[in-house]
């Protein structure tokens, strides 16, 4: 039962909420989507903690992405006990360094009294979480060896039947208890990403690397207007 | 040719009394909320000192502005991969203590306190964390040369000055001062536009005032650093930066800016500079010797035809060109030639321009009495107490003949109004006063009386916003009266 509750309720909970709720926070509360940047308060702790807990998670994203998607790159990867203990290194090392940074950020939100006024009930929630997920990520990869080589077997046939809408226990039904928390809580997360400074990766500024330097916004585009002129030759519109 | 119009700005610092009125009427409007209680929109500082936020000058920190390598333009902090490379972490970006913590006081204390022996008092609370704070410091910490040592002294703009130069600024007897009023300058090539991340910042097209989209920052806070007047600030509170917006509320309802409006010593004018958008990228690379001429070329006399007609094809409105005539600051900065940008060497191109002070400059004291009238014409200049080199790191990217040229000038002019109203001066004086510098006695006229007696009209010629047209903004009416009507901008076809 309640693993019904955890591995398909939940899911599907949080991935129905984090889209339309971010389509619906994007389009209709804009000023809500920022990181909520608290460098100005306090700079030094950020920059470990910000540092680590960032580039771990989004190196872990994505491995956890390649990991679902290329199952079969990754066993064929794992061929060799070499590049196994190597790939599962990497993965160990980036789980700490999301878990320092997340340790730091949380110490640094304590001890500073001006960041004391920027904490909100949402960002002791979403750290709560990070620890979690942070926790368990590396408490799985130290005691059940080697995660690169089952999750090809047990989650990805999992986390397919979810999109192909039709749930599939069987493999992970078995999983010890702190696997299923892990899942719960990735699925927690992203169903927090409209409610929370999560929207900030959803709008990672891609754009930057080719937009123009300089932005100039008319009211009226002078280019594009039609030229009143032609309709009537004597009147010309005496706005711009 | 793409001639867009821009509202510029010109500060007189010779008039400037340095009584934060300005400041003042600003934050009331526009900064008085939980998060901006630090930001000054406008803020007037000491020079010498460090000003606000402390030692903003120095981009050695926090790498504001441009800089040219070989002849190409860049962001002096970082470009767009380093950017994303340091998203997670501004290293050039400024903290709070650099500002500093906005406090307010314990005045219930006053009324609440029980009966005791002593009076009771208001003690500073922090309006970040509530509780009672030690004030170290605060946003004028420097003002009329307080606390030397720790500001004045460590001045940024004091490099290429001699030793002994740089000594006579602090003796007793020689020290001087004047004022520095700052406000965002609403740049030709902004550099806070250009390191945003999001594309939030833009330039409005119609009059240049430079924004922040609260909807589209995304708190990257990457605009704190690259300004180079560090004229943005960051919101700690919703996690939005925040820039002065040239009270464009105001302007667009045809009223001049607070501070503008509040100025006491009416050091401000305000007006429309044309200006052609295809040259930025070329005169902000140019040479660093060769900034303040170049800048100087990009904006376009306004009484001449062709320009005009040149400005109606892109669409400025014909008021606007008549304002452009008007402009008080199309007088001091070109036709006179006796206003400058603050740090050109920042490749921004800013449009709020200096009159240089003449200051007391010319006492001497070396005679034991307090002696004010100078040997020889140009004698005041020459022994300022403020030396050149400082004026021109200030105002002119170093070029101490420049600065000169500019000082002379308002020195003619005051030779000459001095000829006038005491006539005690031979007459030979003003004339080598006018021959040297190039004006006469109508421009010096002129001159004197929009520095000493001009009209609220004539400070501030505000170009309408044809806010009566809002519509036409918005749509063309021309074409919806015939297609679908008004209030529409569906096209009448059948699906
Ligand atoms: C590549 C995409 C991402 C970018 C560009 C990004 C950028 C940022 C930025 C600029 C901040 C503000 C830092 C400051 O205080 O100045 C921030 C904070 C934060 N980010 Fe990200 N982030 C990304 C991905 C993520 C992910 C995937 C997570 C976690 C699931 C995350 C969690 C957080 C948290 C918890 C904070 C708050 C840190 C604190 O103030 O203590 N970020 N991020």
């Amino acid at each position: 039962m309640s693993d019904i509750f955890l591995l398909i309720a939940l899911p599907y909970t949080a991935l129905i909420v984090m889209l339309v709720g971010s389509v619906y926070v994007y389009g209709t509360q804009a000023y809500k989507v920022t990181s909520l940047s608290t460098q100005f308060l306090e700079s030094r702790d950020l920059f470990f903690g910000g540092l680590f807990m960032h580039w771990g998670i989004v190196a872990l994203f994505f491995g956890h992405l390649i990991a679902f998607l290329f199952p079969a790159s990754v066993i064929a990867w794992n061929g060799n006990p070499v590049r196994l203990i190597i790939l599962e290194a990497a993965a160990l090392i980036f789980g700490i360094s999301f878990f320092v940074g997340v340790v730091i950020l949380i110490f640094r939100r304590l001890r500073n009294k001006r960041l004391h006024r920027a904490t909100t009930d949402m960002d002791i929630a979403v750290f709560v979480v990070l620890l979690t997920q942070a926790v368990t990520g590396i408490w799985i990869a130290l005691t059940y060896r080697w995660g690169s080589a089952w999750f090809a077997s047990v989650l990805t046939p999992y986390i397919r039947s979810l999109f192909l809408m039709n749930p599939d226990l069987a493999a992970v039904s078995a999983m010890p208890l702190i696997i299923k928390i892990h899942i719960s809580t990735a699925f927690l997360l992203i169903g927090m990403i409209p409610f929370s400074r999560f929207m900030h990766f959803l709008v990672f500024p891609v754009k930057y690397f080719w937009r123009p330097f300089q932005v100039v916004i008319w009211n009226r585009d002078r280019k594009l207007m039609r030229n009143s002129t032609a309709v009537t030759p004597e009147v010309k519109s005496r706005n711009n | 040719m793409d001639i867009r119009s821009q509202i510029a700005m010109v500060f007189h610092l010779d008039k400037c009394i340095g009584c934060h009125t300005c400041s003042i009427a600003c934050k009331n409007i526009w900064t008085d909320r939980k998060g901006a209680e630090y930001m000054w929109w406008n803020n007037v500082e000491t020079k010498p000192g460090t000003g606000y936020p402390n030692k903003w000058e120095d981009q050695s920190v926090y790498k504001g502005g441009w800089a040219k390598s070989d002849d190409e333009l860049r962001l002096k902090g970082m470009d767009r991969k380093s950017t994303m490379a340091n998203i997670f972490h501004n290293p050039y970006m400024p903290v709070m203590d650099d500002y500093y913590e906005p406090w307010t006081y314990d005045y219930a204390n006053l009324f609440e306190a029980p009966a005791g022996d002593d009076q009771p008092t208001a003690r500073p609370i922090s309006l970040v964390t509530g509780e009672p704070i030690d004030i170290k410091t605060g946003p004028n910490w420097d003002d009329d040369l307080g606390g030397s040592p720790d500001y004045a002294r460590q001045d940024v703009n004091m490099h290429d000055l001699t030793p002994a130069e740089k000594e006579a600024m602090f003796q007793l007897e020689r020290m001087t001062m004047f004022y520095l009023p700052r406000i965002c300058n609403h740049c030709l090539n902004a550099a806070c536009v250009a390191a945003c991340p999001s594309g939030a910042i833009y330039k409005r097209g119609e009059d240049g005032i430079v924004l922040i989209n609260q909807n589209k920052c995304r708190s990257w806070r990457m605009c704190v650093s690259a300004c180079p007047y560090k004229k943005s600030y960051y919101n700690w509170n919703n996690g939005k930066s925040e820039k002065c917006l040239l009270c464009y509320p105001r302007l667009e309802s045809g009223q001049a800016p607070a501070c503008m409006h509040t100025c006491v010593g009416r050091i401000r004018y305000l007006g429309v500079l044309l200006y052609d958008a295809d040259r930025i990228k070329e005169i902000a690379t140019c040479e660093e010797k060769d900034l303040v001429a170049k800048q100087m070329e990009i904006y376009l006399d306004p009484f001449d035809e062709n320009v005009r007609q040149a400005a109606r094809e892109n669409g400025v409105a014909e008021s606007t060109l008549d304002s452009a005539r008007k402009s008080p600051v199309w007088k001091f900065v070109k036709e006179w030639g006796i206003a400058l940008p603050l740090h050109p060497e920042y490749r921004t191109l800013p449009n709020l321009f200096y009159v240089p002070p003449l200051l007391p400059a010319i006492a001497d004291t070396s005679t034991g009495s307090y002696e004010t009238t100078s040997a020889s014409l140009w004698g005041g200049i020459e022994s300022s107490r403020v030396p050149m080199q400082y004026m021109a790191n200030l105002f002119t990217a170093g070029d101490t003949e420049k600065i000169r040229e500019v000082l002379k000038k308002l020195m003619a002019v005051r030779i000459h109004r001095r000829g006038v109203t005491v006539g005690d001066l031979h007459e030979d004086e003003c004339k080598q006063a006018f021959a040297e510098t190039g004006l006469t006695a109508d421009v010096a006229d002129a001159i004197f009386r929009l520095t000493s007696l001009p009209k609220f009209g004539e400070r501030f010629v505000i170009p309408a916003a044809h806010r009566e047209e809002a519509t036409e903004l918005l749509e063309n009416t021309a074409d919806i009266k015939g297609n679908t009507g008004f209030g529409t901008l569906n096209t009448p076809q059948r699906i």
